[in-house]
């Protein structure tokens, strides 16, 4: 298999705070990751990290290739004809990242034309499909329509078909169904899933929710203040998790079975903000395992079964071996 | 659109009617009676009497009131005090034109001037260009027109005979650019703020990220995605500037010796004139509701979501 995506050592600095902290991923072809982690975990930073759509004020350390070549070292002129033909987007908030004062025809044309070279009414037509295929109806003349006349569930619709419009060989989708109803939740996953599936795209799916994570990736990396603490394939993952943190993040999962939605209620507490201390686990405050030792050496990733890592100096998986 | 103007249209009668009414009440509860005026310091009484008969200021100010909008429904807004035997409508109407031009070109150079030095100082915030803008437009807030005006005069009128001093005569423009150039100096600066709050807003916008994930190349994104947003809230505010400025601009008027409206209000203000100043402020207050009209008229035009 062939890499479309690897990230080595990737740190993200703003001028108080370190965001990302050496993080490290790789995505095959065709492949769905996800990348799971509470709010400030540095999960939505690395995605657009990866897109270089961080502010000037942010430092990114580390390398970046994709297919091959040096994202970090792209000209604008470069940058520009990457983003949107081979790799692109789809955003958390629906209501707020289509243009409200554009067409929805005008936002979806705008890069068939520009990347796929295609004229007006070559692009009209081609846009009318691709609302067709994320399941607008009458799509010619919703394409005159301006984003406020579309439902949150619908407008996601709009951006999923903007981002599958040149068939990237990448789409990262940051929370895209966190600012939507429960019940369309599902709908918007799903046709993510209908899409990636048809064209071979590599996906990564960020959130915050593990259930999501899991019901739609291969595999998975939890991170935890700027850092990844475990990965590996999702089953394994869901079946035996071996960091305390993914542990909490799986009982927080909503069950169908009657329970309350939960958040981590094995570990109460918020994840260290600013300057984690190093020399320490960043999650020893918060685990219920914590030991002396956490609390003087850093744990680093290391194989916790076939084919997990994590970053724990008791991981759970060996206690249950022995 | 049928429905929005039937709303708005008798709204903005009722507000010009009080406009009327609080402009002739006003005028005629102030202390000084300009029949003293009219006939000098050293008239006997008798003829302050007989030109109070004559201007009808011996009747009830109910009556007043009730001749003065019989007149006005009659498109008559009465004669000047002042002026002898000149009616109101047709002074204010000469004096009109001017005050146009010189709101017009007011409105541009807020407009020329302000936002692309807005869209500059955001481009590289922090930067020089951003830093020189903020300064410049600090001092431009803060510097009252009429010394600006006075300034420009003495260094570009009187020191270089750039321009003419003071008047108005062909060629116009060459005495519109200086007292223009004034007017619109203060809302330069303050379109320059804003602008540059705006754009730096719409830079960190959502959907300004998502048109970069899409590949467009900053030129676009600026110009397309960004200006729109921008502009948009910024048409409103210099359509009412327009209407405001129409109604004369009193100081700087005063300042260039421009015969405006302003200049008439002014001086009608030093008579005594009440069917000058009436008239005066009813004209005003007519520009700023209809600009008003007209401005949110052009919002639901660009912004479909007021469009209902
Ligand atoms: S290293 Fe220690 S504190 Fe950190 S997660 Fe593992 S057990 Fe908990």
């Amino acid at each position: 298999m062939t890499a479309i995506l690897e990230v080595d050592d990737l740190t993200v600095d703003f001028s108080r705070t370190t965001a990302v902290r050496g993080v490290s991923l790789r995505v095959e072809a065709g492949e769905r990751v996800g990348i799971v982690g509470e709010s400030g975990s540095g999960k939505s930073v690395t995605a657009q990290a990866v897109m270089r759509l961080l502010p000037p004020t942010a430092t990114v350390g580390g390398r970046i290739r994709f297919a091959g070549q040096d994202v970090l070292g792209f000209d604008p002129a470069r940058l520009a004809a990457w983003r949107g033909a081979d790799i692109a987007m789809v955003f958390q908030d629906p209501m707020s990242s289509l243009n409200p004062l554009l067409r929805v025809g005008t936002q979806l044309t705008e890069g068939l034309r520009r990347h796929r070279g295609l004229g007006k009414a070559a692009a009209r037509a081609e846009a009318v499909r691709l609302l067709r295929t994320v399941g607008i109806d009458d799509a010619e003349r919703r394409l005159d329509d301006y984003p406020h006349a579309f439902s949150g569930g619908m407008r996601q619709r709009v951006c999923i078909a903007i981002a599958a419009a040149c068939t990237p060989k990448l789409i990262i989708a940051d929370e895209p169904t966190t600012a939507l109803d429960v019940t369309v939740q599902a709908q918007v996953l799903d046709l993510l899933d209908e899409l990636t599936e048809r064209h071979d795209t590599a996906t990564v799916l960020v959130s915050h929710d593990l259930g999501v994570i899991s019901s739609f990736c291969d595999r998975i990396m939890v991170m935890y203040a700027g850092q990844v603490v475990e990965a590996g394939p999702t089953d394994d993952i869901v079946a035996a998790p071996a960091h305390p943190y993914t542990r909490a993040l799986l009982d927080s999962i909503p069950r169908l079975d009657g329970d309350l939605p939960r958040r981590l209620p094995t570990v109460p507490g918020s994840p260290p903000f600013g300057n984690v201390p190093t020399g320490s686990c960043a999650f020893a405050d918060r685990c219920p395992h914590a030991q002396d030792r956490c609390r003087t050496e850093a744990p680093t990733m290391a194989p916790v079964g076939p084919n997990t890592t994590a970053a724990c100096h008791f991981p759970l998986t060996e206690g249950a071996r022995t | 659109m049928t429905r929005f103007l039937l709303r708005r249209i008798p709204q903005a009668v009722i507000v010009l009617f009080g406009v009327v009414t609080l402009a002739f009440v006003l005028t005629h509860v102030v202390p000084g009676d300009p029949a003293r005026l009219i006939a000098g310091p050293n008239a006997s009484v008798d003829t302050v009497a007989s030109i109070h008969h004559q201007l009808g200021l011996d009747r009830s100010i109910g009556y007043q009131y009730w001749r003065y909008l019989v007149g006005l429904f009659h498109g008559d807004l009465g004669t000047s005090y002042a002026l002898q035997d000149t009616p109101v409508a047709s002074a204010i109407l000469r004096a009109l034109p001017i005050s146009a031009a010189l709101a017009v070109l007011g409105v541009l150079w807020e407009a020329l001037l302000g936002i692309p030095v807005g869209i500059l100082a955001a481009y590289r915030p922090g930067k020089l260009a951003d830093r020189v803008t903020t300064l410049a437009t600090l001092v431009g807030l803060s510097a009252p027109p009429f010394w600006v005006g006075l300034l420009l005069l003495y260094v570009l009128a009187f020191k270089f005979n750039l321009f003419p001093l003071s008047g108005y005569a062909a060629p116009y423009i060459n005495y519109l650019i200086l007292p223009s150039f004034t007017l619109g100096l203060g809302g330069a600066a303050w379109y320059a703020r804003l602008t540059r709050t705006n754009m730096l807003e719409a830079l960190r916008s959502p959907y300004v990220q998502m048109a970069r994930a899409k590949g467009m190349p900053e030129r676009v994104v600026l110009l397309r995605h960004c200006l729109r947003n921008v502009l948009s809230p910024l048409l409103t505010m210099l359509g009412m500037d327009l209407g405001y400025f129409l109604g004369g601009v009193v100081v700087i008027e005063s300042v260039f010796g421009l015969p405006g409206a302003g200049k008439l209000t002014f001086d009608a203000i030093g008579t005594l004139d009440v069917p000058m100043i009436t008239g005066a402020v009813l004209f005003a207050a007519f520009f700023i509701v209809v600009m008003n009209l007209l401005v949110d008229l052009a919002y639901a035009l660009v912004d479909p979501r007021v469009r209902r």
